[in-house]
């Protein structure tokens, strides 16, 4: 028989223990998110990597050696946004007929979304690589690291920044257009979808269909808008 | 089941190839989710087939971002001293734009109420 810290130091090598891991901590944070009654405190991503972040922690496990196997999960990224074509198909006559509704809402949100980060971020002392780092954090990861390196941004503090915008935003967002007395699901989803790029999205896709494949739609064409906005608004700032 | 998983991945395989090709500055399943679009749009058939699989892709679509998250806990530590300062800025804008964008689609939808179907 083989002792269990045997099993434990060859399975916490392994794929298998953290891919089960993820999908356990999710669970976890799915089932608590529902027994509160889909509060948006209780944001199901929130609660599964603070519970995963203690686990690594409490077991001395390095964040590369679970990303190997979370890394499937993590794959799974690039199809779901392609997938978001489905709903967005299925809405499709509400899109017609908004389109400069639309169009209005992206270029006002996506450029107070880069233009109030910064100039805030600037009052409260932050410069240089730091403040480049930060212009395109309401966009999609990708394209967030892509535009920060052009601006000599460091993309590791982009990457944080932006996953933190997500949460900020699927957890705000239901109070604050409720606070407003907002009930306009298009316009809902598609303000968070471009404030608060994917997370955003997988909230609004919580909440009601037509917000989740308008904030589909307000998270792509952020990815465009801010790799065209974010380098001037920077240099104007900048000075 | 297959053949829409597959179809899903071409798809993001010819976004991908796209982007790289035109130097386009948006991700590859970006494009991909746009092309898939335009196909749905062509060939409704093909829409019945795969728009069930899509969804319920996108039913989990927070879990998706799980690990990506545990990477900012782990590495909460490049926020260096400024970190009370971006988040400040973080938690500020996001609000904003929220309230900015969610109000200029109210006010033209309202404006454009009457039109909207013209306007396509």
């Amino acid at each position: 028989m083989t002792d269990l810290p045997d099993i434990w130091s060859y399975l916490r090598e392994g794929p298998l223990l953290w891919l089960t891991a993820t999908l356990a901590a999710y669970l976890v944070g799915d089932a608590a998110s529902r027994a509160s009654g889909r509060n948006p405190l209780v944001n199901p991503v929130l609660v599964a990597m603070l519970l995963l972040a203690a686990i690594l922690w409490g077991t001395g496990t390095e964040y590369g050696t679970y990303f190997e196997g979370a890394q499937f999960v993590h794959f799974m990224l690039g199809p779901a946004t392609v997938a978001l074509a489905g709903p967005l198909f299925k809405n499709l006559h509400h899109v017609r007929r908004t389109l400069l509704p639309m169009a209005g809402a992206l270029i006002v949100g996506s450029l107070t979304a880069i233009v109030s980060a910064l100039l805030i971020a600037q009052a409260m002392g932050v410069e240089g690589a730091t403040l480049a780092s930060l212009a395109p954090k309401s966009t999609t990861a990708p394209v967030a690291i892509g535009i920060s390196e052009k601006l000599g941004g460091l993309p590791t503090l982009t990457a944080a920044l932006v996953i933190i915008t997500g949460i900020i935003g699927a957890v705000v967002v239901t109070p604050l257009m409720n606070a407003m007395g907002l009930r306009d699901y298009r316009a809902r989803g598609f303000a968070v979808g471009v404030a608060a790029h994917g997370i955003g999205t997988a909230r609004a896709f919580q909440v009601n269909e037509t917000a989740g494949a308008f904030a589909g739609i307000g998270m792509g064409f952020n990815a465009l808008l801010t790799a065209l906005l974010a380098p001037y608004v920077l240099y104007l700032l900048q000075g | 089941m297959i053949f829409n998983i597959t179809l899903i991945l071409v798809f993001q395989l010819a976004g991908e190839v796209m982007a790289r090709l035109f130097a386009i500055p948006v991700p590859g399943p970006v494009i991909g989710m746009g092309l898939l679009l335009i196909a749905f749009v062509l060939a409704p058939k093909l829409a019945n087939r795969v728009v069930p699989t899509a969804q319920n892709i996108l039913t989990h679509l927070s879990l998706l971002f799980v690990p990506a998250g545990v990477g900012v806990i782990s590495h909460v530590e490049v926020l260096g001293q400024d970190g009370l300062a971006l988040f400040a800025a973080l938690f500020l804008s996001t609000v904003l734009a929220l309230g900015a964008g969610v109000l200029t689609f109210i006010g033209l939808a309202r404006l454009t109420g009457t039109t909207a179907e013209r306007a396509e």
